[in-house]
């Protein structure tokens, strides 16, 4: 084992900034474990209060769509503007909908 | 600007207060010099991100320390002043924290002695009769518990790591394991801090101390040394010959400008 | 701080431009000038990958160079606040190498193989670190100086096309403008301090003041890739117009100081609204690029030092974990992580 080509594996790290809302990704950092990981991401993520919560993930763990696959992943639900509210013209007197 | 190089001679002697107060800011601000050193040289960036964040918490608690230690003094002396125009016999830091970094092994097992240490005695603190000190207790007692993860974290990968890792660990704590005894030694400070329900008692934080460092030695599978004898006492500006280098790196700017502002 | 004028594409990049034409290429062009950005699975041309690596890590590499100079002061620092404040910034600068390492992994990289060049000597870094900080205000010039030249040269960056560069400069920019105004609080004090301290100050800015204009890098007219990095958006503004801009605005924040900047033939065009400055040495530029630098070897001695000497730990804690074997370390954290969320929400 040797330091030289044997980098720490990649994290994911992602941050909850404030109660309420959604952990975000941020970035990546090296750690061996999970418990350095988090401590890690504390140091490197979150100097200057950015956070309240953190994620951490193996990076090789993540699993992601491929952009050759966009358009047929994506491009179906283009033209089904009938699932948004502002397709239907209600009449002003109706009220409450 | 009172930079006029006061010396303690100079008025009353220092209260039993001020000396204790002086001693906990005295050990916060030589182990965040120490860990300063660190800083551009660590095993990884992350790590070296780390080491700065607990240098800067240990040095935002020293200045809190200083600043009061200099009102409880009453001779007009600012943290600055107290910092870099005191010798090394006015300094009362616990002699484990004046020890060199050497690897990093040896700075993760300085700093999670001091910090299993500091952990006991924030917990006491903040049940202080002394209102300012329980608050910078408890706003301090918060890093501690950071510190004290990242350091125990530490020994334990480091002991149980590789064989190297784990000599390195061991033969660093047998070094610095005899200044350990300082930690639980008492003083007519430390009496007269215990009487008046300022500070607690040093021997009463050794238990909780020595179940924790056990725990994590044990985890680490690292030998606890045999206790030393040598009575190092630190806290009474008696030191190594260490800490003299310290301050004189420390220090040299600032006294090479007398009464400069920065 | 930042990396200057190394932007540009290597002799390996120049013959894929011959790839230009392809159906890929074009898609890949037109998603560029909408300032659509491109993220890391998408297709892009090997030419504009390898600019990438190369700029971003010389960037990394710099951060982490950078924090040496400074780093020098950090046990001398003549308060505790200063102390205080330059371990932070310092701190910053590590934290930004690593931003920068993390953007260039998502290019298919090791930060280990990078590390690797730059200790092999083999990548280039800002060669501003290789410039000696003899004195305190030395910490005040590179703050004011070459923070304020970084900043110049990465606000564009902010809105590079690849994503994880552009996402990481916006986090560096955000954090790089404290280390500005520190820098020039240091030199405030000491041009308002005792004469020791003024001229401690002028010293400073005269040691650092040319080489903070060759932070832009190559006059426009000798940088012969530039024009790529425009077209792909990696770069925004030419090496010239960015160092304008630079002494436009550090001059009069020189005057406000009370010190001089170290060039006779600084002078002000009225009718073009910019300073005018004298001829700048390139061939120190590139001696110091080419390693000849007052400090290029004791920079590069210290990071393979700290990089040798901390290799015993990071085995150690690659062993560790591979003892605690099938992972469970992380397997645990993971549970745990998802046990909270349900309680969260329960």
């Amino acid at each position: 084992m040797s330091g030289d080509t044997r980098d720490w594996p990649l994290y994911e790290i992602f941050i909850r900034a404030r109660s309420g809302l959604d952990h975000k990704h941020v970035g990546s950092l090296h750690a061996t474990d999970a418990r350095m990981a988090i401590e890690h991401a504390r140091d490197l993520y979150t100097r200057r209060q950015e956070g309240i919560s953190i994620w951490a993930v193996r990076s090789t763990d993540i699993v992601a769509s491929d952009p050759a696959d966009a358009d047929a992943l994506f491009e179906p639900a283009r033209d089904k503007i009938y699932r948004h509210p502002t397709f239907y013209d209600i009449p002003d007197e109706v009220k409450t909908l | 600007m009172s930079n006029t190089a006061q010396r303690p001679d100079a008025g009353a002697p220092q209260s039993a207060h001020c000396r204790y107060v002086l001693r906990l800011a005295d050990t916060s601000l030589i182990l965040a010099q120490r860990l300063g050193e660190w800083v551009g040289h660590a095993p990884a960036i992350e790590e070296d991100l780390g080491l700065a964040n607990i240098s800067l918490d240990l040095l935002g608690q020293a200045r809190m320390l200083l600043a009061y230690a200099g009102e409880l003094e009453r001779r007009g002396r600012s943290e600055d002043d107290l910092a870099y125009l005191r010798e090394e016999s006015e300094y009362f830091n616990v002699t484990l924290v004046e020890q060199p970094n050497g690897d990093f092994g040896q700075t993760i097992v300085r700093q999670f002695l001091v910090d299993a240490w500091l952990h006991e005695l924030h917990e006491h603190l903040q049940q202080s009769k002394d209102a300012r000190l329980a608050e910078i207790a408890a706003r301090s007692l918060k890093e501690t518990r950071y510190h004290l993860r990242f350091s125990a974290g530490w020994m334990i990968r480091l002991g149980d790591g590789t064989a190297a890792s784990h000599g390195r660990v061991q033969a660093a704590l047998e070094r610095l394991w005899p200044f350990t005894n300082e930690l639980f030694a008492s003083d007519e400070v430390d009496r007269e801090m215990a009487g008046a329900g300022i500070g607690p008692a040093p021997a009463a934080l050794q238990a909780a101390w020595s179940a924790r460092v056990a725990a994590v030695l044990a985890e680490a599978t690292i030998v606890m040394p045999q206790a030393a004898s040598f009575p190092w006492f630190g806290r009474q500006g008696r030191h190594s010959e260490h800490l003299g280098y310290v301050l004189a790196e420390m220090q040299s700017l600032h006294r090479a400008h007398p009464g400069a502002s920065w | 701080m930042y990396t200057q004028g190394l932007d540009s594409l290597g002799k390996d990049c120049l013959r894929d431009e011959a790839q230009v034409g392809g159906a890929l290429e074009r898609r890949f062009q037109a998603h560029i000038d909408a300032e659509d950005k491109i993220e890391p699975k998408d297709w892009m041309p090997d030419a504009y990958r390898r600019t990438l690596v190369r700029q971003i890590s010389q960037h990394a590499h710099s951060e982490i160079v950078g924090m040496l100079p400074e780093g020098n002061w950090i046990t001398r620092a003549p308060s505790l606040l200063r102390k205080a404040i330059l371990i932070a910034k310092v701190q910053d600068e590590g934290g930004h190498g690593a931003y920068l390492y993390s953007a260039t992994e998502t290019l298919g990289v090791s930060r280990d193989e990078l590390v690797g060049q730059l200790l092999e000597g083999k990548a280039k870094y800002s060669s501003i670190f290789n410039y000696p900080t003899p004195t305190w205000a030395d910490v005040g010039a590179i703050g004011w100086l070459v923070d304020g030249a970084a900043i110049m040269n990465q606000i564009p960056l902010c809105r590079c096309s690849y994503g994880p560069y552009a996402r990481a400069m916006v986090r560096i920019c955000k954090e790089e403008s404290f280390h500005q105004r520190q820098g020039y609080d240091i030199m405030l004090r000491l041009s308002r301090g005792t004469p020791a301290q003024k001229d401690m100050a002028q010293q400073a800015l005269n040691r650092w003041w040319w080489p903070s204009l060759m932070m832009f890098g190559p006059p426009d007219a000798d940088s012969k890739h530039g024009v790529q990095s425009m077209r792909w958006k990696i770069k925004r503004f030419t090496n010239d117009e960015l160092r304008q801009k630079f002494v436009d605005f550090t001059v009069p924040q020189a005057e406000f100081l009370g010190i001089r900047v170290p060039d006779p033939q600084l002078s002000w065009d009225p009718a073009a609204g910019h300073y005018r400055h004298g001829p700048i040495d390139w061939n120190e530029f590139e001696q110091v690029l080419k390693g000849n630098g007052p400090c290029n070897r004791e920079r590069l001695e210290a990071r393979r030092r700290a990089h040798e000497e901390g290799r015993w730990v990071r085995d150690a804690a690659v062993a560790w974990a591979a003892k605690r074997a099938g992972s469970a370390a992380p397997r645990a954290a993971l549970t745990l992580l998802r046990r909270n969320h349900e309680r969260r929400y329960a």
